[in-house]
C-alpha cells in the first residue's frame, strides 16, 4: 500500500477498531486505541512532507487502480503542493481533537473517537482524490460522521443544527453530482479530474458548471448568503466537532474552488470574478459586523470563521500569485487559529457549562496561563503580525491591491473588525473583576489542555514568523494553476 | 410436436418450483403445529436448489422453449436470482413475526413460492399469454398473502383495495395487449416488435395499446398517478407481506419493463418515453413530499417506494441499454434496502406489538447499537449517500438519463433526493439522537441476526465495491436486450 492510501485507510481502520471496543465499560481502551490510531495517521503522513518534491509540477504519490469499470471510475489518488498541506493539517488536528476529548467525553466514547478517526480518513481521501466520483464519495460520506457527532454529543439545539448542516451540504453537493456526470460525457466517459482540466468547453457550459460547483463549495466554505448552517452547526457541535468543522471541512470548499472550479471553468471564473469578489467582500465586512454583536462565544468564532473564509474566496478569485498563496496560507492559518479558539472556549465550557460571554469576566485572575494562550490566539485571529493570521491576510490584501485599490481597502477593514470583535470578546471574558463565584472557582489548565494549546500556539507562531516551509511546497502548484487558469479554453472549443 | 421439441429443460427451475410448492402444500397437512419448521426448511431448501438450478442454467445464448412461448437468457437469470434471494430473505426475516401472530402456516410458504413462480414466468415470457399468466399468478398470490391475517380488519381492507385496483390494472393491461395484437397480428413479443418497426405510419390503435400497457406497468410499480393502493396496502398488510410487496415483487415489475416495454415496444420508445417522464416526475415529487408527513413507518416507506420507482423509471426512460442495465442495478439495490429496512422493523415487533410508528425506533442506538448501525446504513443507502450502495444506484440511473440529454430531469431528480434525505435522516435522528421509550429487549434468532447483518453490511460492501454487480447487470442487459 502506498503512502496516500495509508493516509486514507489507517484512520478509517483505526476508527473501526475503536468502534469494536463497544460500550463505555471499555472507554479507557477506546481512548488509548484512538490515540494510537491518530498518532499512526500522523506518522504515515510524515513522508508526504519529507518526500514531497517541491520543484516538480503535477501530481505526486500517484496511485491508480480501476475501481468501477462499468463507468470507467478509478481509485485514483495523488497530491500536489496544495492538497498535501491540507492532509498534514487534518491529521495534526485530528490528533489534537482526540487528546482534547480525553476526559471531556464521557458517554459513547468509542463511537465519538471512531467518528473522528473515520472522518479524518474520509477528509484525507477527499483531498487526495483525482477521480471525480472518488472525490464525491469522500466528500459526501464525511457528512455521516459529522451528522452523528453534532447530533449525539452536541448542545441543546443539536438535532436542528445537525439536520440543517446535513441538508444544506447535501443540496450543494447533489448539484455538483449533476455537473460531474455532465463532464463525464464531455470527457468521453471518464471521471478523471485532470482530464476535466484539459477539457475545452464553451462559455455557457462553463457558466452552468461554475454554478453547479459553486453551490457545493460555497455551502462548504461557507460564503454569504449560504452560510446560515454554520453558526448553528459550530455552536451546537461538541468542541471536537467545532474544531474539525472549522479547521478542516471548511477548507474542502476552498480546495474545491482550486481543484475544480478554476481549472475546469477558467473562462467562467474570470467572467464571474466580480460577482465572487463581491460575495467575498460582503462576507468579510457584513459577517464581521454580525460577529461583533454575538453574545455566545462559539457563535462569535463561527461568524469570525465565515468572515475569514471570505478572504480565502477573495484571494482565489483575484487571479494572482499573492492572492492565491494568501488564500491557501489563510486556510491553513485559520485551521490552527479557529481550532485553537474553539478549544479555548471548550476549556471554559467544560468548567462553567456556559458559552455566554455575559457569564464570564475576570477569568485572568483564576486562569492566568489559559488567558495567555487565549490572548495569543485572539491576536492571531485579528491578524497581528508575527502570527499566522497576518501572513494570509496580508498576502490577500497585497494581491487585491494589484487588481483594484478599493477592493483592497474594503478587504483591509477586516483587520479592524476582526480585532474589534475578537479583542472585545477577550476583554469581556478575561479581564475585569471576577464576575461571579463560578469564575472565582475556576481551575487553570491541566497538563493535557496545556499540551494541546501549546502545540497549537507553536504552530501559529511558526507559520507567522517563518512561513517559508509552507510556501515552498505551494509555489510550484500555485504558479502552475495560475498559468492554467489564464489560458482560455474557448479557442479549443472548435473540435 | 413431440415432447423433445418442447425443450422443457429450459423451464426446469419453474417446474421444480411448482412441484415443490405442491409438496409443501400437501406435506404441511401432515405436520403438527409445533413442527412447522420442517416445512419451512423444506421451502428454503427448495428455493436454494432452485437458485442453484438457475445459476447453472445455460444463459449465454437466448434459449426458447414450448414453441417460442418461453425464453431464458442472461437477463432472466439475473432477475430470477434476485427474486429468489428476496423471497428467501422475506421468509427468514418474517419467521418470528408471523409465528407470534399465528400466521406461520404452510399457506404462507406456498403462496410465496407461487408468487415467485409467477415472477419467473413473467421474467421468462416471450409471448403475451404466458406473460399475463405469470402476472396474474403473482398478483393473486399477493392478494391472498395480504389477506392472510383474517381477523385483522386493516389487512382485509388492504387486501380488498389491492384486489379491486389490481384487477382493474390487469384489465387495462389486457385491453392494451389486445390492441397491440390487433395492430400487429401477433402475440409473440419479438414478432410484435418486428411488425411495429415495419410499419411506416403509426396506427392510433398501437399508441392506445402502449398507453394501456404503460398504465398497467405504472400500477404494478406503484408510480403516480396509479399509486393509490400503495400506502394503504403497505400499512394494512402484515409487515412480512409488506416486505414481500416492497422487495421481491419489484422483480416482477422489472420483468414487465423488459419484456413488454423494451423487447416488445422498443420501436415506440419516443411514444412511451414521454409518458415515463411524466410518471417519473410525479412519482418523485409526490413520493418524497408525502413521505415527510408520515408518522407510520410502513406508510413512510410506501411513499419512499413510490419515489424510488420514479428514479427507476428515470433509468428506463433513457431507452438505451445503459439505462436498462442501470434500472436492473437499481431494482436489485432497492430490493436489498427494502428487505433490510423491513427486516429491522420486523425485529422490533413482538407478540401483540407492531413496531410501525416512527417513534418505535427512538433510541435504538442505546437499545441495540448493532441493529441501529445496520438501519443507519440502510437509511443512508435509501437516501443515496455514499459510501453506501444507494448512491451508485442513483448515479447509474442519473448518468443514463443525462446521456440522452435529460439534463433538467437529472437536476430535478437530485433536488427530489434532497427532499428524500430529510425523512431518512429523521429515522437516523430518532435512533441516534433521542432517548428510547420502549425498553423491551430485542431478541432475534441466530440465523435472522446473521442474515440481517449480511444484508445491512451489503449496503457498505457493495458501496465500496459496486463494480461486479454493476458489470453483471450490464452484461446481462447487453446479451439479452442489446
Amino acid at each position: 500500500m502506498s503512502i496516500l492510501s495509508l493516509n486514507v485507510w489507517v484512520p478509517v481502520i483505526a476508527g473501526l477498531i475503536v468502534l469494536a471496543t463497544g460500550g463505555d465499560r471499555n472507554a479507557s481502551r477506546a481512548r488509548a486505541l484512538a490515540l494510537l490510531g491518530a498518532i499512526a495517521a500522523l506518522l504515515v503522513s510524515v513522508p508526504l512532507y519529507t518526500q514531497f518534491d517541491r520543484a516538480a509540477s503535477g501530481m505526486q504519490f500517484v496511485e491508480r487502480v480501476p475501481w468501477i469499470s462499468t463507468f470507467n471510475i478509478y481509485y485514483y489518488l495523488g497530491v500536489d503542493g496544495i492538497s498535501v498541506l491540507f492532509i498534514l493539517l487534518n491529521n495534526f488536528m485530528t490528533l489534537l481533537v482526540v487528546i482534547a476529548a480525553w476526559i471531556v467525553i464521557e458517554k459513547k466514547v468509542a463511537q465519538y473517537m471512531a467518528a473522528f478517526l473515520i472522518m479524518a480518513g474520509l477528509v484525507n481521501g477527499a483531498f487526495a482524490a483525482l477521480d471525480a466520483i472518488l472525490f464525491y464519495v469522500f466528500f459526501e460520506s464525511m457528512l455521516i460522521p459529522m451528522y452523528l457527532i453534532i447530533g449525539i454529543w452536541g448542545g441543546p439545539k443539536r438535532v436542528y443544527a445537525a439536520v440543517k448542516f446535513f441538508l444544506y451540504t447535501l443540496l450543494g453537493s447533489l448539484l455538483m453530482l449533476a455537473a460531474l456526470i455532465y463532464l463525464y460525457f464531455q470527457a468521453d466517459k471518464s471521471f478523471d479530474i485532470l482530464q476535466f482540466h484539459q477539457l475545452a468547453l464553451p462559455l455557457d457550459a462553463q457558466i452552468w458548471l461554475f454554478f453547479g460547483f459553486l453551490l457545493a463549495f460555497a455551502v462548504k466554505v461557507p460564503m454569504w448568503p449560504v452560510h446560515t448552517w454554520l453558526p448553528d452547526a459550530h455552536t451546537e457541535a461538541p468542541t471536537g466537532g467545532s474544531v474539525i468543522l472549522a479547521a478542516i471541512t471548511l477548507k474542502i470548499g476552498g480546495y474545491g474552488f482550486l481543484r475544480f472550479t478554476l481549472p475546469i471553468a477558467p473562462d467562467a471564473s474570470h467572467h464571474l470574478a466580480g460577482f465572487m469578489i463581491a460575495l467575498s467582500l460582503i462576507a468579510v465586512i457584513y459577517i464581521g459586523l454580525v460577529a461583533l454583536v454575538q453574545t455566545d462565544m462559539k457563535r462569535l468564532i463561527a461568524y469570525s470563521s465565515i468572515s475569514h473564509m471570505g478572504f480565502v474566496t477573495l484571494g482565489t478569485f483575484i487571479f494572482n500569485a499573492h492572492g492565491m498563496q494568501g488564500a491557501i496560507v489563510q486556510m491553513l492559518s485559520h485551521g490552527f487559529v479557529s481550532g485553537a479558539l474553539f478549544l479555548c472556549v471548550g476549556v471554559l465550557y467544560d468548567r462553567m457549562h456556559s458559552r455566554n460571554i455575559a457569564d464570564y469576566g475576570g477569568v485572568v485572575n483564576t486562569m492566568p496561563i489559559f488567558a495567555a494562550f487565549f490572548m495569543l490566539f485572539a491576536m492571531a485571529n485579528s491578524g497581528l503580525p508575527g502570527t499566522s493570521g497576518f501572513v494570509g491576510e496580508f498576502l490577500v490584501v497585497l494581491g487585491s491591491m494589484q487588481v483594484n485599490f478599493w477592493v483592497a481597502v474594503l478587504a483591509a477593514t477586516t483587520l479592524i473588525f476582526g480585532a474589534a470583535y475578537t479583542l472585545w470578546m477577550y476583554k469581556r471574558v478575561i479581564f475585569g473583576a471576577v464576575a461571579n463565584t463560578h469564575v472565582a472557582a475556576l481551575k487553570d489548565l491541566d497538563r493535557r489542555e496545556f499540551v494541546v494549546l501549546a502545540v497549537l500556539a507553536a504552530a501559529v507562531l511558526w507559520m507567522g514568523l517563518y512561513p517559508k516551509p509552507v510556501t515552498d511546497i505551494l509555489n510550484t502548484s500555485v504558479s502552475d494553476l495560475l498559468q492554467h487558469v489564464t489560458q482560455t479554453k474557448l479557442g479549443l472549443a472548435a473540435r | 410436436m413431440n415432447v423433445n421439441s418442447l425443450n422443457w429443460f429450459v423451464a426446469a427451475p419453474e417446474i421444480f418450483l411448482l412441484v415443490m410448492a405442491c409438496v409443501v402444500l400437501l406435506g404441511d397437512l401432515y405436520v403438527r403445529e409445533g413442527e412447522r419448521r420442517l416445512t419451512y426448511a423444506l421451502t428454503q431448501i427448495s428455493l436454494l436448489c432452485c437458485a442453484v438450478m438457475v445459476l447453472w442454467s445455460e444463459s449465454g445464448t437466448r434459449q426458447l422453449a414450448f414453441g417460442g412461448l418461453y425464453v431464458h437468457d442472461a437477463l432472466a437469470r439475473l432477475l430470477k436470482i434476485g427474486a429468489i434471494v428476496a423471497v428467501v430473505l422475506v421468509l427468514a426475516y418474517s419467521r418470528d413475526y408471523l409465528r407470534a401472530r399465528g400466521l406461520w402456516r404452510g399457506e404462507f410458504f406456498v403462496l410465496a413460492m407461487l408468487a415467485l413462480l409467477g415472477m419467473f414466468v413473467m421474467i421468462s415470457a416471450a409471448n403475451f399469454i404466458p406473460f399475463y399468466l405469470g402476472l396474474e399468478l403473482l398478483a393473486l398470490s399477493q392478494y391472498a398473502m395480504v389477506a392472510l391475517q383474517r381477523e385483522s380488519k386493516a389487512a382485509t381492507e388492504a387486501a380488498m383495495k389491492y384486489f379491486v385496483l389490481g384487477a382493474l390494472a390487469s384489465g387495462l393491461l389486457l385491453y392494451g395487449l389486445s390492441m397491440l395484437y390487433g395492430a400487429t397480428g401477433s402475440l409473440d413479443i419479438k414478432e410484435v416488435a418486428a411488425a411495429i418497426s415495419q410499419q411506416h405510419t403509426r396506427q392510433p390503435i398501437l399508441v392506445f395499446g402502449v398507453v394501456f400497457v404503460v398504465a398497467g406497468l405504472a400500477f404494478k410499480l406503484g408510480a403516480v398517478p396509479f399509486h393509490m393502493w400503495v400506502p394503504d396496502v403497505y400499512e394494512g398488510a402484515p409487515t412480512a407481506m409488506t416486505m414481500f410487496l416492497a422487495s421481491a415483487s419489484k422483480f416482477g415489475a422489472l420483468a414487465f419493463v423488459y419484456r413488454l416495454l423494451v423487447s416488445g415496444l422498443q420501436p415506440l420508445v419516443p411514444d412511451w418515453q414521454d409518458m415515463l417522464v411524466l410518471l417519473a416526475v410525479l412519482s418523485m415529487v409526490l413520493g418524497n413530499v408525502a413521505a415527510i408527513a408520515q408518522t407510520n413507518i410502513k406508510r413512510m416507506l410506501a411513499y419512499s417506494t413510490i419515489a424510488h420507482m420514479g428514479f427507476l423509471l428515470t433509468g428506463v426512460l433513457a431507452g438505451t441499454s445503459n439505462g436498462y442495465s442501470s434500472s436492473a442495478f437499481y431494482i436489485i439495490v432497492y430490493a436489498l434496502m427494502a428487505l433490510g429496512g423491513f427486516g429491522i422493523i420486523l425485529l422490533l415487533s413482538r407478540a401483540g406489538f407492531e413496531a410501525d410508528n416512527l417513534d418505535d425506533l427512538r433510541g435504538l442506538n442505546q437499545r441495540a447499537p448493532w441493529y441501529a448501525f445496520l438501519m443507519l446504513l440502510i437509511m443512508f443507502s435509501l437516501a443515496g449517500i455514499p459510501p453506501t450502495v444507494g448512491f451508485y444506484a442513483k448515479l447509474s440511473v442519473l448518468q443514463a438519463a443525462l446521456e440522452v440529454g435529460y439534463l433538467w430531469l437529472v437536476v430535478f431528480a437530485v433536488l427530489m433526493s434532497l427532499i428524500g434525505a430529510f425523512y431518512y435522516l429523521r429515522i437516523v435522528r430518532l435512533m441516534y439522537f433521542e432517548e428510547p421509550r420502549d425498553t423491551a429487549p430485542i431478541v432475534a434468532a441466530g440465523d435472522t441476526r446473521v442474515l440481517l447483518s449480511v444484508n445491512g453490511l451489503a449496503m457498505l460492501v457493495l458501496g465500496i465495491l459496486p463494480g461486479p454487480l454493476m458489470a453483471w447487470c450490464v452484461q446481462a442487459v447487453r446479451q439479452s436486450l442489446g
